[in-house]
Order: structure tokens, then C-alpha cells, then sequence
């Protein structure tokens, strides 16, 4: 008797919920372990991360400002994903899209009538994530560069250029040499809801509706998922993969710019160190774990977030490293991963009887 | 002029030495077949380990072997999840970076002492000095190459012999030809998983060794993200090196050399602004990227491993 693996033949279905279930409890035992190596008591940890997170409305809302930014970027990560175009480099296109958005803030408000400084600013962050996604999709489709390295160098790129303006250029003349830009006029303020809780958490939810649609009921994304699931059959059916790529990562980028607006004109009303923590990096996760699904994406980009804001909490509550909620993070893919091969293949027993069946 | 070109020179070995640690280990896990993009992860993971081995040891040896030992456990992880588990390596290698730096980071605030907040951030170990070779030392301009710690001294040794090791022993051999074409190597009776994990345990043992040389060197003690992208770039350095271990020298050499120019730089007080020359080694690895993809198109073949990140199954295509 020996056991093999066998390709299904359809992906299955109830593995695809079950997987990301099962390995959120694998790295809450995983994460468990190593706390009580750090004599702490895990369920003491867990549940006030929990009530950290979740335990009353104010400190919900504060989950839902980490979620917003994951939700986009995340969104936008699987999208890349999809075409297995590994787009790394949300956490500097959020960057760019956060430094384009305070251009517009500081230097437009003056010629531009009040109510249209915010959309530009937002509509000016898109773009600039758009572009700096580009520059990997460009380089991909004409030359066969590795987008993988390039996306993820240009972040360092992104966060430099970043730090060089509010530290330099645009650094404000009455901040007594604190690093940050001046205070945004006040129309170039996204309105918040509930705390620090904006808007932008509606747009992401619509977003990541229309986002299933387009990727389940257009011509477009089906293009997307025929592109990176079976390449030669989709050129086969005349589809222009180059231009697919292009197209799905501009649009990838463009979340993760809009999540940088969104930051800068929500939540720091000013550009300053703070906006590159690691959002793009997390998208990965998200991404992942919501198996690609744009609507999936908006749960686990709560619960993440929730473990950012839970870390946060333990490390006021109980001293524990903030890092804390981002080792949970960084363990869940380890368990999805091995999980995946059970989706795509399934664990056949042979025995002498099933070998002669098959003679 | 001379007192100055020696110094750029030595400070670029000291830069570039945990480059070519991890620039060696990764061609020969990329020449099994295998992708690791854990680098990142896994040389933060060896920098805090060794620094927090020295710090309560001060046994540079241990620090060395612990740091070791952490890069086995990750690239096995790394191992079991792409070979055994035939998951997508990409996201596998990225699920390591993102799992070793936040881990570094919570060690980093939990294995140091009580008096400094079990911080390990600020504190003081011992670390590796240069050691002068006498005679060798005293040359002009070349002798900053006989000025330098024992970790850049095994590396003198390392490359020719990680280069003999691949091209001209039966082992190299197989090595190669399961990162080729792992059908024809198993034809052979090669066992190809049994090689895949062998050779990314120790490629990720020499990453993992890189990275104790930023904290027990060049600079020593623990910062957050101490290597400041080094993982990610040294993945530039495999492909610009062709997978050829004798060439690791030249990018990690590039590499060391930048760093070394900004040093000098900053250090006389430039006009160029510091964002922008701290920019420079990642706009240089995008511009190596497309000059080697570029030459790969013209001449055809670069040297990628045909199988790179390809899962092997027996008895699939």
C-alpha cells in the first residue's frame, strides 16, 4: 500500500472555503506555541487582541481605517495574481499614489475651485499608482524583465522619493524641522464617518463588487482569467496577453494608488513618515488567502487588519512586540500553501487491489 | 589618491562579503530547480539570531552556528512547502520574507534584556575585526584585501570552491542536471526531491550566514530591517551572475561598491541629496535586471536553470 497524489480534475470547491479556515487556526496554534516558549499565556493574548480589534465600535473603527488600504491593495494584488503576474510592489505604488495625492493637496488648492480638489487629488493618486505599476507591466511585456524584483525595488524607490519631499522639498517651513508636509487645506479632506473611519471603506466595498463582476461577467475578465490560468489557450482564442497584462496591472496599481490617497487625505492630512507600513506587503496576504476573490478579499483584509490593531493593543496591554499580529500574519500562508496542493490534487491510497483494478 | 581607492575597496568587501554568501547559497538552490525568494526573511532571521547568540555567549563560532541553524529551519520550510507540497514557490519564498522579517522584528523586541526592555535594539557584542595579514597587508591599494574579517577571508575560498564544486565533480553534476531537466535526471536514477532539498537547506544556510555577517561585522548589533533589501537584491545578483558561482564576485563587488561610494560621499558632505543615493543600489538592480534579460533575448541563453521553479512530479508534464 502507498499513498499518491492524484490531479483533479476541477478544482475542489469545498477545499477552496475549508484551506484558509483550517490555516488561520494552524498559525493561531503555530503563533500559540511560540508564546508560551515567551511564557505568555496565548488565550490571554488572543482574546485581548480580539477585544482589542473587535471589542467596542471605536476600536472597530480603527480596524476598519487598517482594512480600507488592505482591501484596495489587496484587491489589486490578486488581480495581478491572477495573470501570475507578481506585482510585489503595492506598498510603493501606494506610496506614489500617497506623494501625487499631497502634490495636488499642497500645490493645486490655490487655482482649483474647493470642490474639486479632493477628487483630483484622489483621481491624481490613482494615476500615479497606475504608472509606477507600469513601469514592471512595461518592462515585462516588451523586454521579458522579472517583474517580480522590479516591482519590489521600486518600492525602495517610491519610500525614498517619499521621504526626500517631506524631509526636503516639501517639508514644512512652520513644523520646527519635524518631517512632515504642512496640514492639507481642509477641502482636501476625505470625510471620515466614525472616528478616524472614512469613506474610502465604501468605495472599497463597492469597488470590490464591481471588481467580481467585471471578473466574472465581462468579456475583460475573462480575458484576465483565461491569460493566466492557460496562456496557450487563450492565445489560441486570439486573445492579446500583452495587452491584458498591461491593462490588469495599470488597473492593480490603481488600487494600491487610490489606498495612498486615501491615507494621506483621511487619515495624516499631510504627507509624513507613517504611510509606507507595510499595507502592500500584507496585500499579498489578503490576496492569497482570499483564494484571488476580490470579495473575499474584503473579509480577510478586516481580519488582518483586525490583527494589526490587536497587535497594537497587546503591545500597550501586555508589552508584548507589536510585531506580534504580523508573525500571525506571516504563519497563515505557511498552512494555506501546503493546503493548496489539496485543492489541485487529491491523496489516493493504492493498494494490490486498486493497482490490478486499474490493469 | 591611493589611501583613498584602498578604502573604497575595503569597505566594498566588507559590503559585499554577506552578498556573496547569499549570491553563492541562492545559485545553488536556483541550479536544484528551486526559487527562493525567502532571502530577505531569512537573512534577518540569521542577523538576529547570531546577534542575540553573541550577546549572551560572545562566542562569535555560536552566533555563526545558530544562525546557520535558523537558515536550515526556514529554507526546509521553504523545501517541504515547493518540493514535497509542490506549492507556488513564488508566493512560498514570499511567505518566508514576510514571515522572517516580522519575526526578526518581534525577536527584536523580546530577546534582549530586561534592563533595556527586552529590547535587542542599541545594545553591544562582540563582533568580527579585521585581521591583518602581515606582509600581504602592506601592499598599496591591494592590501585592504588582506585587511579584513575571517568572514571575507572564507570567502576568498568559498567562490573557487563552489565553482569547482558545480562544474567539476559528479555531485555538481547532478545538481545541475535536476535543475535542467529533472524527467532525465530521475531517468538516470537521480532522486531528484532528495537534491532539490538539499541543495535549498544549503543554500539558505550560506543566505542565513550573510546575514550574520550585517550583524556581526559590518554593522554590528540589531536594527530593524538591518538588511535593507539585500535579500531582494541579491536574487538580482544570481541572474547577473548567470548562476555561475565564480561570477557572484562581480555583482556583490557592484554592489559593495555602491555602497562604498555613498559612504564616501556622505561622509565628505555631497550636494546629492541622500534620498537619491540611497536610491542608487535599487535603480542599478533594475537597470542589471533589463541589461541581462536584454543580453538573454540576443544571445539566447543565459544560464536560468530550464526547470527554475517548475514542481517536479513523477509521471506529469
Amino acid at each position: 500500500m502507498r499513498l499518491v497524489f492524484e490531479k483533479r480534475n476541477s478544482v475542489s470547491k469545498k477545499a477552496i472555503v475549508l484551506v484558509p479556515v483550517v490555516s488561520f487556526l494552524v498559525s493561531l496554534i503555530l503563533t500559540g506555541i511560540l508564546l508560551i516558549i515567551f511564557k505568555t499565556n496565548p488565550f490571554i493574548t488572543y482574546s485581548s487582541m480580539f477585544v482589542g480589534a473587535f471589542g467596542s465600535w471605536i476600536n472597530f473603527t480603527e480596524t476598519l481605517v487598517k482594512a480600507i488600504p488592505l482591501m484596495l491593495t489587496g484587491i489589486g494584488v490578486g488581480l495581478a495574481f491572477r495573470l501570475r503576474f507578481w506585482n510585489i510592489g503595492a506598498e510603493g505604488q501606494l506610496v506614489f499614489g500617497g506623494v501625487a495625492a499631497t502634490w495636488v493637496a499642497l500645490f493645486w488648492s490655490n487655482f482649483l475651485p474647493p470642490f474639486l480638489v479632493l477628487p483630483t487629488a484622489i483621481l491624481m493618486g490613482i494615476i500615479a499608482g497606475a504608472l509606477w505599476a507600469g513601469i514592471p507591466a512595461f518592462l515585462k511585456v516588451y523586454l521579458k524583465v522579472d517583474e517580480t524584483l522590479v516591482s519590489l525595488m521600486l518600492n525602495y524607490v517610491a519610500i525614498l522619493t517619499a521621504q526626500g519631499l517631506y524631509y526636503g522639498a516639501w517639508i514644512d517651513p512652520k513644523g520646527m524641522g519635524f518631517p512632515g508636509t504642512k496640514l492639507f487645506p481642509k477641502s482636501a479632506w476625505l470625510p471620515r464617518f466614525s472616528g478616524r473611519a472614512h469613506v474610502g471603506l465604501f468605495i472599497a466595498i463597492l469597488l470590490g463588487l464591481v471588481m467580481w463582476v467585471v471578473l466574472n461577467r465581462t468579456k475583460w475578465g475573462f480575458e484576465v482569467k483565461m491569460s493566466g490560468h492557460n496562456p496557450r489557450a487563450a492565445r489560441v482564442m486570439g486573445v492579446d496577453i500583452g495587452k491584458t497584462i498591461i491593462t490588469a496591472i495599470l488597473v492593480s496599481g490603481a488600487f494600491s494608488g487610490m489606498a495612498g490617497a486615501f491615507e494621506v487625505t483621511a487619515i495624516s492630512h499631510r504627507l509624513q513618515q507613517g504611510l509606507a507600513i507595510g499595507y502592500g506587503y500584507t496585500a499579498i496576504i489578503v490576496a492569497w488567502m482570499a483564494q484571488l476573490n476580490p470579495i473575499a478579499s474584503l473579509f480577510v483584509a478586516v481580519l488582518m487588519a483586525g490583527l494589526l490593531v490587536g497587535g497594537d493593543q497587546v503591545q500597550m496591554m501586555m508589552g508584548l512586540p507589536a510585531a506580534m499580529g504580523i508573525v500571525l500574519q506571516g504563519m497563515i500562508l505557511f498552512p494555506m500553501l501546503a493546503g493548496s496542493l489539496f485543492t489541485d490534487y487529491r491523496l489516493k491510497i493504492i493498494t494490490k487491489s486498486t493497482k490490478e483494478e486499474a490493469a | 589618491m591611493i589611501a583613498l581607492l584602498a578604502s573604497i575597496l575595503a569597505i566594498t568587501l566588507r559590503a559585499g562579503t554577506s552578498l556573496i554568501y547569499a549570491t553563492i547559497g541562492e545559485i545553488y538552490t536556483e541550479r536544484s530547480g528551486i526559487l527562493n525568494l525567502g532571502l530577505e526573511g531569512m537573512m534577518l532571521m540569521g542577523a538576529v539570531s547570531a546577534f542575540a547568540t553573541v550577546y549572551y555567549t560572545g562566542s562569535l563560532l555560536l552566533a555563526l552556528l545558530v544562525a546557520m541553524l535558523t537558515g536550515v529551519v526556514l529554507s526546509s520550510i521553504h523545501a517541504f512547502l515547493s518540493i514535497t507540497m509542490r506549492a507556488n514557490q513564488v508566493v512560498s519564498g514570499l511567505s518566508i520574507t514576510l514571515f522572517g522579517t516580522g519575526f526578526a522584528s518581534f525577536l527584536g523586541q523580546r530577546l534582549g534584556p530586561e534592563s533595556n526592555g527586552h529590547y535587542l535594539i542599541g545594545l553591544i557584542g562582540n563582533k568580527f575585526t579585521p585581521v591583518k595579514i602581515p606582509f600581504l597587508s602592506n601592499l598599496p591599494v591591494l592590501g585592504a584585501l588582506f585587511n579584513q574579517d575571517i568572514l571575507t577571508y572564507i570567502v576568498y575560498l568559498i567562490i573557487p570552491a563552489a565553482w569547482f564544486f558545480m562544474y567539476k565533480t559528479r555531485a555538481g553534476l547532478n545538481l545541475r542536471a535536476v535543475g535542467e531537466s529533472p524527467q532525465t535526471a530521475d531517468a538516470m536514477g537521480i532522486n531528484v526531491s532528495k537534491v532539490r532539498y538539499i541543495y535549498t537547506i544549503l543554500g539558505g544556510t550560506l543566505v542565513a550566514l550573510g546575514g550574520a555577517h550585517l550583524s556581526l561585522s559590518y554593522a554590528p548589533g540589531w536594527t530593524d530591517n538591518i538588511t535593507g533589501g539585500r535579500g531582494w537584491i541579491v536574487i538580482a545578483l544570481v541572474i547577473f551572475s548567470m548562476w555561475n558561482p565564480s561570477r557572484a564576485i562581480w555583482g556583490a563587488l557592484l554592489f559593495g561598491g555602491i555602497n562604498a561610494i555613498q559612504f564616501r560621499l556622505q561622509a565628505t558632505g555631497t550636494t546629492i541629496s541622500a534620498p537619491l543615493l540611497n536610491m542608487l543600489p535599487y535603480i542599478v538592480t533594475i537597470v542589471v535586471l533589463v541589461l541581462m534579460t536584454w543580453i538573454e533575448t540576443m544571445n539566447k541563453k543565459v544560464g536560468a536553470p530550464e526547470a527554475l521553479a517548475v514542481p517536479y512530479m513523477r509521471g506529469e508534464k
